[in-house]
């Protein structure tokens, strides 16, 4: 059976992580090598990075540093942030990313979808959505969830799966740095209506909510988290033996546990 | 020396940086005298089935692919280079593929339930029936690797070599005589995948 994955998102600034990690045994705890080493011995299924830095010498840094990560780490990486067009795709494929995400740029140019889709393949195409509750609507933000485009997320969804995207993000504003579960209604309403997997963001506080994700919503593929993994709250180890003891399929690091 | 095929399709970043990550030698090529100097041969493929087949095709390759396999190198194929080494496709019509394995490839959706979603994303466990292939010397079964694919090996009992579970049974990996196919990618299932391709490196 195919297992649910654990996946870490690093953000990346000037070609260090940002938000802070708190990990024993860690000397350089904001390289972004380093912890991309660290959560793949761990038990990391996937890797996302997010690309959070401004300018262009920035954004040259973070080729550079994907390109290291990618010849030592030989897990899924996913690559996000400052990705507007076809040729921002090129450029971070070509450094080692197997997935790209997009999030504002198909927003501004929804064509961005069909187009990567066409040239990459649609396991290539992640579409991340930042959503929120308003007037009753699950309603789509743009800019890192600073701006209310006025679109229904579940419609821009539904669109983009058409166009070829071949993996949702959902990032829950309302239940992002929270710490109470998932934002579970909004997940539901999205899985409703896609047949591509869906991985959920925003609002893992502890391990049961993740066990909570996956038995009340079998269709959910993923769970995604940053602080918690980072500050050491819950180890992806342990997080994968606590699903497992509740009859959650993972995928355990064999040698590393011993069975 | 490893001989990675280049006929333009995908990305070969990763399965480069492997190879020399466990210390080979290396190469990507699309020079037919570089493949065959090479000890080892690989055949990678993302994409459509059609597209990649038409420019294996077209650069000439797909011969010395085909002599090299003939000659007793060992040849690996990944994804859809596994695909490719099958005698046919119904990938969106009726494609050839090189005949180094008997059988065809297949949708998975005529094998699967209506609730199990395409493609076939992510990390799944081995299973290797009777014997272990020496492509497996390092795994136990159960270990995971990752998938990513819509359409599998069928017709093929003669050639699978690993199986893996989802809602059916897919063939995972395939053998014959000197040429191996892997379905999942070995360059992207972490610890196991490099032991996958240590002891390709071996044989």
């Amino acid at each position: 059976m195919i297992t649910k994955r654990i996946i870490p998102c690093l953000d990346v600034k000037d070609g260090r992580v940002v938000k802070g990690v708190n990990f024993l045994g860690l000397a350089d705890v904001s390289s972004p090598v380093k912890l991309a080493q660290f959560y793949s011995e761990n038990g990391a299924d996937e890797l996302v990075f997010y690309d959070i830095t401004a300018s262009a010498e920035g954004r040259a840094l973070f080729t550079d540093i994907l390109c290291e990560v990618a010849k030592t780490i030989f897990i899924p990486l996913t690559v996000g942030g400052g990705i507007n067009t076809v040729a921002d795709f090129d450029r971070v494929l070509k450094c080692g990313a197997d997935k790209v995400s997009v999030n504002s740029g198909a927003i501004r140019n929804p064509d961005l979808i069909y187009e990567a889709a066409r040239r990459y393949g649609s396991q290539c195409v992640v579409l991340s959505v930042d959503a929120k509750r308003v007037d009753g609507q699950f309603r789509v933000f743009a800019k890192g969830g600073r701006e209310d485009t006025g679109m229904d997320a579940i419609e821009w969804i539904k669109r983009g799966v058409a166009s070829g995207a071949g993996e949702i993000v959902l990032n829950s504003i309302d239940t992002d740095g929270v710490k109470k579960g998932f934002d579970l209604e909004m997940l539901e309403a999205v899985c409703k209506v896609v047949d591509v997997p869906v991985i959920a963001s925003g609002g893992a506080g502890c391990k049961q909510d993740f066990v909570t994700l996956f038995q009340t919503l079998p269709s959910v593929d993923a769970g995604l988290a940053a602080s918690i993994f980072h500050f050491g709250e819950v180890s992806i180890c342990d997080l994968k033996k606590t699903l497992q003891e509740n009859g959650i399929e993972t995928r355990m690091l064999q040698s590393k546990e011993g069975f | 020396m490893i001989a990675i095929v280049d006929y333009g399709v995908g990305n070969l970043f990763s399965l480069e940086s492997s190879f020399r990550f466990i210390g080979e030698d290396v190469t990507v090529t699309s020079d037919p005298d570089v493949i065959r100097r090479a000890d080892r041969v690989i055949l990678p493929g993302v994409g459509a089935f059609e597209d990649a087949a038409r420019k294996l095709r077209q650069s000439g390759l797909d011969r010395v692919v085909i002599e090299q396999a003939n000659s007793g190198k060992p040849l690996l194929g990944i994804c859809l280079g596994m695909q490719m080494l099958f005698e046919k496709s119904y990938e969106y019509g009726e494609h050839e593929g090189l005949g180094l394995i008997k059988g065809t490839i297949q949708p998975i959706r005529d094998v699967i339930p209506a609730d199990y979603k395409v493609p076939h994303i992510g990390w799944n466990a081995l299973f290797f029936g009777k014997e272990k292939s020496p492509l497996f010397r390092y795994l136990n079964e159960g270990d995971y690797v990752y998938f990513v694919h819509s359409f599998y090996g069928a017709d093929c009992a003669d050639s699978v070599i690993a199986t893996t579970e989802y809602g059916a049974t897919l063939t995972a990996a395939v053998a014959s005589k000197n040429v191996y196919g892997t379905q999942f990618h070995p360059e992207k299932s972490g610890e196991v995948g490099l032991s996958i391709l240590r002891a390709f490196c071996e044989m």
